[in-house]
């Protein structure tokens, strides 16, 4: 039987699959926390998701998705409201096992930028900022990227370092201080990617049911490591995207 | 006053009032506190419990030359710009929402070198607050180490006396003026919030005058029966001013959502005129009236009362 579903619904079924088994993330806002709600809805209902406004352990209303992490929408049936800076300081503390986070510009070493494309002092495009992204993959045990896979955003080397992955690759985040975290996956319309072990460059993991390699590498604006392996992962189940869809019928993520 | 200076911003703190006394004000008199060129602290964060009276007064009174901080800062922070009233901005993420897309004000003045924006992580930001409130000059911290954000910031870094591990050392923020937003407060300035409490405690405590608009007034007697719902305490407050949907469009966790319908309109009509729609807007809701309750009769009872239903069923 062949499913018809869109890039975005794959990558948020995909993004939730890797949360399997995991008890604490921190989400950030878009197709990361629906990939969550996700998650604790189907596979892991003993999973916590705790956003940057505060809210820790929150339910949402299907259909009632938030559009910032600092909403009601993201605060119903929260277990705990807390400060901003307290949600940051459970995270240096070590509580929050892994971050999901999206970003503009990703490169080979798992660095994004979200502040600027081109110089810092006159950008070709000034993007919002940080946010909580940096705090994120700097502080949480580890961080999944999740994102679109387009060659403009996956870059050989980012134009401003928001958010720090594996600096300039082997050991260099952890001789430049980071000592906790890294970013162990990158989750995208087309596939999962990893990191070399030793030298920390991004890796190919498998594909999507029905994505060419080809068109992978077309797609990534650097040369990524390619094993001898690849695999294909599982297409999305029907319950799988019935449930994604039930929480967010209007469309605005999916 | 250098960002760090604690020392300064005590003796600051040390020549104003603390009065326990009646803080009851008007709008206008509560900003004519702000001076041109101050740093004023804007409370909430994103477009949830906004200080958009206090912000919208301060466009009207013409205030030039600010520095602005906030955590997360929507589009308030689109219209001191538009205005010309800002120098500074201090924040770790400008621009609406998500579905709305980048600022468009925000690509003209940070492209064109126009603005200088200081860009902090969303925990910077915090810990910058905290330090702030616990009149200390820095907090060390393992955020921002290592980001390029450490480096257009005023971060330095030092190796940890007893463990020997490298800390990025994030200097306090002590502003002039805080302006918060709370769901209800007494006359004598105690403050509850409900819902989120961000980072507004903190921001009153590190600032040398605060200014608070409340939804509800209520009784002392109530403040007192529940002395632990109490946020901030009524000697940090200068001036009080009683302002129902002193948010509105933005949200208030349990009395109104925020009316995205409006966010709507308002990026088209920047889509299609640009900055001069930011203007065309602030002629029409800002500086064209002369009180809230007349920017309120814009949006129509209607609409109010629509968006307190939403919110209602949200904390049901």
């Amino acid at each position: 039987m062949t499913m018809d579903y869109t890039p975005t619904e794959l990558l948020g079924v995909m993004a939730s699959r890797l949360m399997q088994g995991t008890s604490t993330i921190f989400a950030g806002v878009g197709i990361p926390l629906l990939a969550a709600i996700l998650a604790k809805r189907t596979h892991t209902p003993t999973l916590t998701i705790m956003v940057e406004g505060g809210s820790i352990g929150p339910q949402v209303i299907p259909g009632l998705l938030p559009i910032s992490t600092n909403e009601m929408r993201i605060a119903h049936r929260a277990q705990m409201l807390v400060g901003i800076s307290e949600i940051f300081l459970l995270t240096q503390r070590g509580f929050l096992e892994v971050g999901f986070m999206g970003g503009a510009q990703i490169d080979r070493f798992g660095n994004v930028n979200t502040t600027a494309i081109g110089s810092y002092e006159r950008p070709k495009v000034r993007l919002p900022g940080s946010g909580g992204a940096s705090d994120i993959i700097t502080l949480c045990r580890r961080t999944v990227l999740v994102t679109m896979h387009e060659r403009r955003r996956f870059v050989p080397k980012v134009d401003f370092v928001t958010s720090p992955g594996f600096l300039d690759g082997g050991e260099g985040r952890r001789q430049s201080g980071l000592i906790f975290g890294g970013v162990s996956s990158v989750v995208t319309d087309l596939g999962i990617m990893g990191f070399d072990d030793l030298t920390k460059e991004m890796r190919l993991e498998s594909l999507h049911p029905g994505v060419t390699l080809d068109r992978v590498i077309e797609n990534t604006g650097f040369e990524l490591l390619i094993p001898d392996f690849v695999s294909v992962t599982e297409p999305p189940t029907q319950g799988e995207l019935d449930e994604l869809r039930r929480l967010d019928p209007d469309r605005r993520y999916l | 006053m250098k960002s760090a200076d604690f020392v300064e911003a005590r003796r600051r703190l040390e020549a104003r009032s603390l009065a326990d006394a009646e803080k009851l004000t008007s709008l206008r008199e509560a900003v004519e506190r702000i001076s041109d060129g101050d740093h004023i602290a804007i409370g909430g964060c994103m477009f949830t419990r906004t200080p958009l009276a206090l912000v919208m007064e301060t466009l009207r009174q013409r205030r030039k030359g600010l520095t602005i901080s906030k955590n997360l800062m929507c589009y308030e922070g689109e219209w001191f710009m538009a205005m010309d009233a800002v120098s500074n901005i201090i924040t770790s993420w400008l621009g609406i929402g998500l579905p709305w897309g980048i600022s468009r004000i925000l690509r003209e003045r940070g492209e064109s070198g126009q603005l200088k924006i200081e860009d902090w992580s969303h925990m910077g930001m915090g810990m910058r607050y905290r330090a702030g409130a616990m009149g200390i000059p820095f907090l060390p911290s393992l955020a921002m180490l290592a980001s390029d954000l450490a480096e257009v910031t005023e971060c330095k870094t030092m190796k940890c006396p007893f463990t020997g591990e490298r800390l990025n050392l994030i200097p306090a923020l002590f502003p002039d003026v805080a302006l918060i937003h709370v769901h209800r407060a007494d006359i004598y300035g105690n403050c509850q919030i409900d819902g989120y409490p961000f980072m507004d405690a903190d921001i009153a405590a590190a600032s040398t005058t605060v200014l608070v608009t409340a939804e509800e007034l209520i009784d002392e007697e109530e403040i007192r029966r529940h002395p632990d719902r109490t946020a901030i305490p009524g000697f940090m407050v200068d001036a009080l001013v009683h302002v129902p949907y002193g948010a509105f469009p933005h949200e208030m966790h349990g009395l109104y959502e925020a009316d995205f319908a409006h966010y709507d309109d308002y990026v088209e009509a920047i889509r299609k005129d640009g900055t001069q729609a930011i203007l065309d807007y602030l002629d029409r809701y800002v500086l064209g009236v002369a009180s809230h309750d007349a920017y309120l009769a814009l949006f129509g009872e209607e609409r109010l009362q629509r968006q307190a239903r939403a919110a209602m069923e949200l904390v049901a």
